[in-house]
């Protein structure tokens, strides 16, 4: 198998995932797109990892890795979804553009 | 023979299993059986503590030679891979000392029998005896285990048991037992009396382990541990947001001098060749002539952040009176006894890395002396400024710990130990008769309804008397002995480099003296103010009084100076048996001089007299404060503690827009605009000389088109900055799509 | 040997096909319930990946954590702020910003892929070997043993941050 076939998943679904992250209003499915951004880095870290460990077998940095990122993912969607309930108290909304405190 | 100095871990396990037992089982066996778990429980590592303390008298007496001090030594070194060249050329000196001194006591056999005998009859703490008066280099015991790898490095979990550790020990036994004892009655009653005996437990197995850490990140373990266990105690009574505030001040501001610890502890761990976090590693490395001093400087320092914090040394002092919120036996046993000289023991500890990188012993003027000698005075003065018995202890611990890091910051070791050590008991004893006040006075620290109490509280008075001698260095109470080496080590300590300490040194003698006076006759003596009428407390709590005040009266005897010609096995004990001999630097030992001790005295007693004077007698300018306006301001200075709660909480913590703002804008209105002004009056005649045209268009059209190219580009981004999270995330991406091109196609 | 790799290739173009499939779904559908759905088949779909080059133990805890945890976290989330059950047009932005969004997705796909071309282009992945988890373990353990530990301070930092965040006081 090529490398590239794993690496154009990835880089498909991470556009994809960037796509979400725009175009979504609902901040629950914005989440939701930030799982598939990650996704796509985890495909090109065991890709690439797999490669590496054919050339070195003691080389296991890629899988390493993607756990950490899977394991990063649970705390950020843990304290996403914590967020987006406090939104939804404090405003009965969880509309993106609701949230604009910031405004200059 | 089987030694308890290879397995001194079982002491703090004891106390942990306790703190479990009490934890888990505490409410249901009821008030009784969780103080006896925790009373017995604390006498079980007295009584282990004691035994250490003299097997490590009998290894000094007899030290190891050959193969045995071979291994000990290796050990010593820790996992450390050191070249083996170096190992052996240690081991070869080391063998060759202590061969030669026990050749010597060879030669007296009747006098090394003596000593075996008296050392094995005498079970206290450091009244062993021997007949050798040198100091031969005898290992510490080191037992480890490896706790964890990274790639090559090990990192250990261990024990290390020298003169040093044995002494904490002890001490923090003793005091943890009499505290365990008193506040069966002190806290009768109360609605968290398995929270705390819990807490107690947790504490004195924390504060043991942290004593006999051999590594510094165990040592960091231990310090996080005592820490937390000091949080929960204070705030013991948070019902009352007072107390709870109080807490939360001690827990805050350690963890700011906890970063500069963990900095510290980063930077010798990488001084010395990242392999090793052991204690005798890093100080054989800073010993070595290959050491980084610059490292070493900035270490130190980043290690006395964090003494600074723990011992309350100026600035970050102000939690310390401020966690007499908690009970008093808690102030006793942690807020003046032992967790507050967690700080004094880790430079002791460490003392090879503070001796090399601060340059203590090319007598220059460092950090740690100067603020450890400006911490006592500055402590000082504030315990005169306050009504609190408490509040003045707790000053007076400040200054005493001042005094503790100044006599390690002249080089006087022993001294500064030496001082930790006594200091524990009349301390101890001060609190624990302050509580026992309390008790008698329906629960207040105000001495201003105190008075009188010497004819209903005997035991109280005599003990607290006794205490309050000590303190102030009256001879031969305890703190006569340590006060006065410190004086001497400053005096003569480093080619005479320390004189600016001396002089720091006796004024708190004096002042040390004043206030205790001050408090002493303000409670016990002229007549009873407050209301009701005041009682003795109960045995539970006057004996542990009478057993601190005895170890106040004799424990100075422990380190008699060889001025006074006593017999060998009396002379300088502590110094001979609880100062390292490995891995620690050439410090020199200060002689007993009479005239600084016959001086120290009498300040001691001039200010004795003067507080007699002043507040029993009514004698001398009173009211001054409140007519003179300098000592108005002196004392209101005084009263506020220099303002620095005022600084933390309102400058620094406190939202600091609004001030910060209002300072900008002043700055800007009088400082800027004046220069301004200035600049452009100068200007003005300057450029009248020049063809005003030029001027008008050239300097007026500069400073309107920057005036409207920031109006105008302001109003263009202010439409940017929308709030709306996914416009930024698209300007983002839409940035990212143009960097990413730059790179893969251009460049 | 080939026919492996024929087989190899062919389950990654239908696995990768669901995938790409099922994540159009996730960020276009229209029913909350359904888009997490659609991101049950994506997640399963890159676990399968995962097996294809022999990476178990991630493949695993992919369908552990993702799909036994985060899934459930969601649609607890949907649950939790009310949303409707039913189709809801309420859930994009505008199509002026769907085509901006389009446009910007696209571009990033476009260089992103002209770079792995010009980088990769005919890299073989090389001679798959199955990487097991005692080696994984090993690795984690030692090597890496330091940013584990950080992690494990991460999580527990996201956990009391999760629980302080969403309790009502």
């Amino acid at each position: 198998m090529l490398i590239n076939q794993f690496l154009f998943l990835g880089a498909i679904l991470f556009c994809i995932g960037v796509y979400g992250v725009l175009v979504r209003r609902n901040l629950v499915l914005v989440l939701m797109s930030i799982e598939l951004i990650l996704n796509a880095v985890n495909i090109n870290l065991v890709a690439f990892g797999a490669m590496w460990h054919a050339t070195d077998p003691a080389n296991l940095s890629g899988q390493v890795f993607a756990l950490f990122v899977i394991a990063v993912a649970a705390a950020e969607v843990g304290v996403g979804l914590a967020l987006v309930l406090m939104i939804f108290r404090n405003r009965q909304s969880i509309d993106a553009d609701d949230v604009d405190l910031l405004k200059g | 023979m089987p030694t308890l100095l290879d397995k001194v871990w079982i002491i703090p396990a004891v106390m942990a299993a306790s703190f479990l037992l009490i934890l888990f089982l505490g409410k249901r066996l009821g008030t009784k059986a969780t103080a006896g778990i925790g009373i017995a429980a604390v006498s079980l590592c007295l009584v282990f503590s004691v035994i250490t303390a003299g097997q490590w008298i009998n290894r000094v007496n007899h030290p190891p030679t050959g193969e045995a001090l071979a291994s000990d030594i290796r050990q010593a070194n820790g996992l450390t891979p050191q070249t083996p060249e170096e190992i052996e050329s240690e081991i070869n000196s080391a063998t060759k000392d202590s061969g030669e001194t026990v050749g010597a006591g060879d030669a007296q056999p009747s006098s090394e029998s003596q000593a075996a005998t008296e050392s094995g009859a005498a079970t206290t703490s450091e009244g062993g005896h021997s007949s050798e008066g040198s100091h031969e280099t005898v290992p510490p015991v080191v037992r480890t285990v490896t706790w964890f790898e990274i790639g090559p490095i090990h990192f250990e979990a261990g024990t290390l048991v020298d003169g040093l550790t044995a002494m904490m020990l002890v001490t923090v036994s003793i005091i943890s037992l009499l505290v365990h004892i008193y506040s069966t009655e002190y806290l009768r009653g109360d609605v968290r009396y398995t929270h705390y005996y819990a807490f107690l437990s947790l504490f004195t197995a924390s504060m043991l382990f942290y004593v006999m850490s051999s590594n510094t990140l165990q040592m960091l373990v231990g310090w996080e541990l005592v820490g937390l266990c000091s949080f929960g105690l204070i705030g013991h009574w948070w019902e009352d947001k007072k107390n709870s505030d109080a807490a939360l001040k001690a827990f805050l501001t350690n963890r700011v001098g906890d970063m500069g610890l963990i900095i510290g502890v980063t930077i010798t761990f990488f001084a010395a060749g990242a392999t090793s976090f052991n204690v005798l590693h890093i100080n054989e490395y800073a010993l070595s002539p290959g050491a980084n001093t610059t490292l070493l400087l900035v270490g130190a320092l980043c290690l006395f952040g964090g003494v600074t914090s723990k011992s309350g040394q100026f600035p970050l002092h102000t939690w310390l009176p401020d966690a007499m919120a908690g009970p008093t036996p808690v102030s006793a046993l942690i807020h003046a006894a032992t967790m507050v000289v967690a700080g004094v023991y880790l430079i002791a500890r460490l003392y090879a890395v503070f001796f090399e990188g601060l340059g203590i012993g090319s007598s220059s003027l460092h950090y740690v002396a100067f603020i450890g000698g400006f911490t006592t005075i500055m402590g000082g003065a504030l315990a005169f400024a306050q009504t609190d018995l408490k509040k003045v202890l707790a000053y007076s611990t400040i200054s005493q710990l001042g005094y503790m890091v100044m006599a390690l910051g002249v080089g006087a070791w022993t001294a500064g130990v030496f001082h930790l050590f006594t200091h524990a008991f009349f301390k101890a004893c001060l609190f624990l008769g302050a509580g026992s006040v309390s008790h008698a006075c329906h629960h207040t620290f105000d001495m201003r309804e105190m008075g009188g109490l010497r004819k209903h509280m005997k035991s109280t008075h005599i003990t607290f008397l006794i205490a309050t001698l000590a303190l102030a260095g009256i001879a031969p109470l305890a703190g006569f002995w340590s006060k006065d080496e410190i004086l001497a080590g400053a005096q003569q300590g480093q080619e005479h480099a320390y004189t600016l300490m001396l002089v720091f040194g006796l004024i708190t003698a004096f002042m040390t003296a004043a206030y205790m006076g001050r408090a002493y006759w303000m409670t016990f003596w002229g007549e009873y103010r407050g209301h009701g009428t005041p009682h003795e407390s109960p045995k539970v709590i006057t004996i542990p009084l009478w057993i601190l005040a005895i170890c106040a009266v004799l424990f100075g005897f422990l380190n008699l100076p060889a001025f006074f010609n006593a017999p060998s096995w009396a002379t300088t004990r502590f110094e001979h048996f609880v100062e390292p001999t490995f891995a620690f630097p050439a410090v020199e030992h200060p002689e007993f001089t009479p005239w600084l001790a016959v001086v120290s005295t009498i300040l001691a007693v001039a200010g004795l007299a003067a507080a007699y004077l002043y507040y029993e007698r009514n004698k001398g300018p009173h009211g001054l404060t409140q007519r003179n306006r300098l000592a108005k301001g002196g004392y209101t200075f005084l009263e506020n503690k220099y303002y620095l709660d005022t600084l933390y909480t309102d400058i620094i913590a406190a939202d600091t827009k609004g001030p910060l703002a209002r300072a900008a804008y002043w700055f800007n209105q009088n400082v800027l605009d004046g220069i301004i002004d200035g600049a452009s009056a100068v200007t003005k005649k300057v450029s009248g000389v020049v063809y005003h045209g030029v001027d008008q268009m050239v300097v007026d059209g500069v400073v309107n088109g920057t005036g409207l190219v920031s109006e105008e580009s302001g109003q263009f981004l202010r439409r940017m900055q929308t709030g709306k999270v996914q416009q930024y995330a698209a300007i983002l991406f839409a940035g990212v799509v143009v960097l990413a091109g730059v790179l893969v196609f251009v460049v | 040997m080939l026919a492996l790799l024929v087989a190899q290739n062919i389950a990654f173009y239908v696995i990768a096909a669901l995938i790409v499939f099922g994540a159009l779904r996730v960020v276009t559908c229209k029913n909350l319930v359904h888009a997490a759905l659609w991101l049950v088949l994506v997640l399963a779909g890159v676990a399968a990946q995962y097996i294809l080059v022999a990476a178990e133990f991630v493949a695993i805890t992919q369908i552990l954590v993702y799909l036994g945890a985060i899934v459930v976290l969601f649609l607890f989330g949907i649950m939790l702020t009310r949303a409707k059950t039913g189709t809801d047009t309420d859930l994009d932005h505008g199509s002026g910003k769907k085509i901006i969004s389009g446009v910007i997705g696209l571009l990033l796909l476009g260089i992103m892929g002209y770079a792995l071309w010009d980088e990769y282009r005919g890299q073989e992945i090389g001679n798959l070997t199955v990487q097991r988890t005692a080696a994984v373990s090993d690795s984690i353990f030692s090597t890496y043993l330091l940013p584990f530990e950080v992690i494990s301070v991460l999580l527990l930092a996201a956990l009391i941050g999760a629980i302080v965040l969403a309790r009502r006081d």
